[in-house]
């Protein structure tokens, strides 16, 4: 279990938290979401003791680690930019946290090969890093922070810099990993899909503040705010009135509660169709579609609809 | 095709004229007579003792510099204080101040009435040791200071993670970084230690046989007529500080490795 309480970080005038309180529960995996700035990274670094807080303090299993320094929490961290040892061949990146405690050569020896079996880097053992694609240095980072066997895994936008399929790749292969060895994990992303794929509980960030924190689902169907609701997912915007383009219902013929709009653009995504319209106010919304209605309704580029929202949310201050 | 080539004729005939053709020119002037009087112009006791000199002086700056000067490098690269600006700049003196001034602010701290004054430091070895020291200073922490900024923190911070000490994480993860950059450092502190002539001139009082380092003996002999005497001794010079080249080439990383 993670306990930060009251945490405030500044950097000159900037303030990165402001008070942050959070739990992680022990063998959870959850996730950081937040926009650039919004302090998630910087929290993340508060917990790892790589950066000390200003005020408030870090608990691990209950214990205070406010005043001890990264060595001797038991974390293990993840980075972005992977950190390799660049002069360290794979097999010694990994090795390294288990030299340093000075534990047997033949524990060593079987640790490394059975965490780089699990990272599927066993044939690459004596490669540097500048020899490994992103995908594969990053899964070298990830058996580097696992060979100590840390209390908490915590990874700092881990899949930021890989291309988007190796980084859906990672994603779902983390959460089996997590699914395996059930180490309390925190992981920070700006991207709500990551977010919501892999985590079990999402905490959403912002300004330095925290405003909410809920599994996935809840996350998304009941936002507490006009920011969750507009970071979790994409959202139309109709007086005091939030729609996401799923609940946004297309029709050729008015009724009594439509409004009338004509068809901007149409956006084939595969199976999905987004619809961009424009009402006669000048207002633009999207709506989602399914290939199959789009063909049905027959639209076309210009052509005049009426739109009808199946669901909305209102937030009252 | 014609720019290429105009491009290197003019770089070759530069490095000839300005740089090979003056010390070819010792060369051939010191052999002029075979190598029996050369031999036996270095070989006077007045010309081994500047050698062994100009040995120990290079054998205390170098060390002291490289320690202090990866030291340094990581006062100014790691840590973030009011001041460390100055530090950066101030690093630099040595290279943009004559050598003579230096000799002469040494001469003013230690020499007699000086506010360090009467320790035996001026017209000694001590005293040549410090100025030796002073103009050789920046080379180390201008090499290392680059590298230490391009390898950023990220890797000493993943080693803080996984459990290494602070001591632990420089052997394993900083010192394999910037040692190429060290070596070089030490290559050109080495030279420049070699062949200081202006601020170990003023602190040294130019004792023959006492406090003669080889540069100083060189112009001693030179100034005495001795032309045989000065260009073996040039030669000397210069082969040590070429050994010490070759010694760069050897100890540069071969491509790929890294």
């Amino acid at each position: 279990m993670i306990q930060a309480r009251g945490i405030v970080k500044r950097f000159g005038n900037f303030t990165a938290l402001d008070g942050v309180s959070v739990d992680v529960p022990t063998g959870s995996l959850t996730a950081l979401l937040g926009p650039s700035g919004s302090g998630k990274s910087t929290l993340l670094r508060v917990i790892a003791g790589l950066e000390h807080p200003d005020k408030g303090e870090v608990l691990l299993d209950g214990e205070d680690v406010t005043r001890r320094p990264p060595q001797s929490r038991g974390v293990g961290f993840v980075f972005q930019h992977y950190a390799a040892f660049k002069h360290m061949t794979v097999w010694d990146n990994v090795a390294f946290g288990l030299t340093i405690r000075r534990r047997p050569r033949g524990e060593i020896k079987e640790r490394v090969s059975e965490l780089l079996d699990l990272v599927q880097l066993t044939g690459l053992s004596k490669r540097y890093p500048a020899q490994l694609s992103g995908g594969q240095r990053q899964r070298m980072g990830l058996a580097r922070a696992l060979a100590v066997d840390p209390k908490v895994l915590l990874l700092d936008e881990p899949f930021g810099a890989l291309d988007a399929r190796v980084r859906k790749e990672l994603r779902l292969w983390l959460r089996r990993l997590h699914d395996e060895t059930h180490t309390t994990t925190v992981i920070v992303t700006h991207d709500q899909e990551e977010a919501m794929e892999v985590a079990d509980r999402v905490v959403v960030m912002h300004a330095g503040h925290i405003e909410q924190t809920a599994p996935p689902r809840e996350l998304y169907d009941h936002p507490a705010n006009e920011f969750v609701m507009s970071f979790v997912g994409p959202v139309n915007r109709l007086g005091d009135a939030f729609i996401r383009p799923h609940d946004v219902e297309l029709l050729l013929e008015p009724n009594g509660s439509t409004q009338e709009a004509m068809v901007q653009r149409l956006v084939h995504l595969g199976f999905e169709v987004r619809v961009e319209l424009v009402r006669d106010d000048g207002e633009t919304l999207s709506a989602q579609l399914t290939r199959e209605q789009v063909e049905s309704l027959e639209l076309r580029d210009g052509q005049i609809v009426y739109v009808r929202p199946t669901r909305q949310t209102v937030f009252t201050d | 095709m014609i720019g290429k080539y105009a491009l290197r004729f003019a770089a070759l005939g530069y490095l000839a004229v300005l740089l090979v053709a003056p010390v070819g020119f010792v060369f051939w002037k010191t052999f002029e007579h075979g190598v029996g009087p050369a031999w036996d112009a270095v070989t006077t006791a007045d010309a081994l003792h500047a050698l062994k000199v100009t040995l120990i002086l290079t054998a205390i700056a170098v060390p002291a510099n490289t320690i202090f000067g990866v030291l340094c490098a990581l006062a100014i690269v790691r840590h973030r204080y009011p001041g460390a600006g100055i530090v950066n700049a101030v690093v630099d003196l040595p290279l943009a101040l004559s050598p003579v001034v230096a000799g002469v602010a040494l001469l003013l701290l230690y020499g007699r009435g000086g506010w360090l004054g009467g320790h035996g430091i001026v017209f000694a070895l001590p005293g040549m040791a410090l100025a030796t020291i002073f103009v050789s200073l920046p080379f180390v922490v201008r090499e290392v200071v680059p590298v230490l900024r391009e390898i950023g923190t990220e890797q000493e911070q993943a080693a803080a993670t996984l459990g290494a000490s602070a001591l632990q994480t420089f052997r394993r993860v900083t010192w394999p970084a910037i040692r190429w950059a060290v070596a070089y450092g030490v290559v050109l502190t080495t030279a420049r230690a070699l062949g200081e002539f202006g601020a170990v001139s003023v602190v040294s009082g130019r004792l023959a046989g006492q406090t003669e380092s080889l540069t100083l003996y060189i112009q001693d002999r030179y100034v005495s007529f001795d032309t045989t005497g000065a260009y073996a001794a040039a030669v000397l010079l210069a082969l040590l500080a070429v050994a010490t080249l070759l010694l760069m080439t050897q100890l540069k990383p071969k491509e790929g490795t890294q």
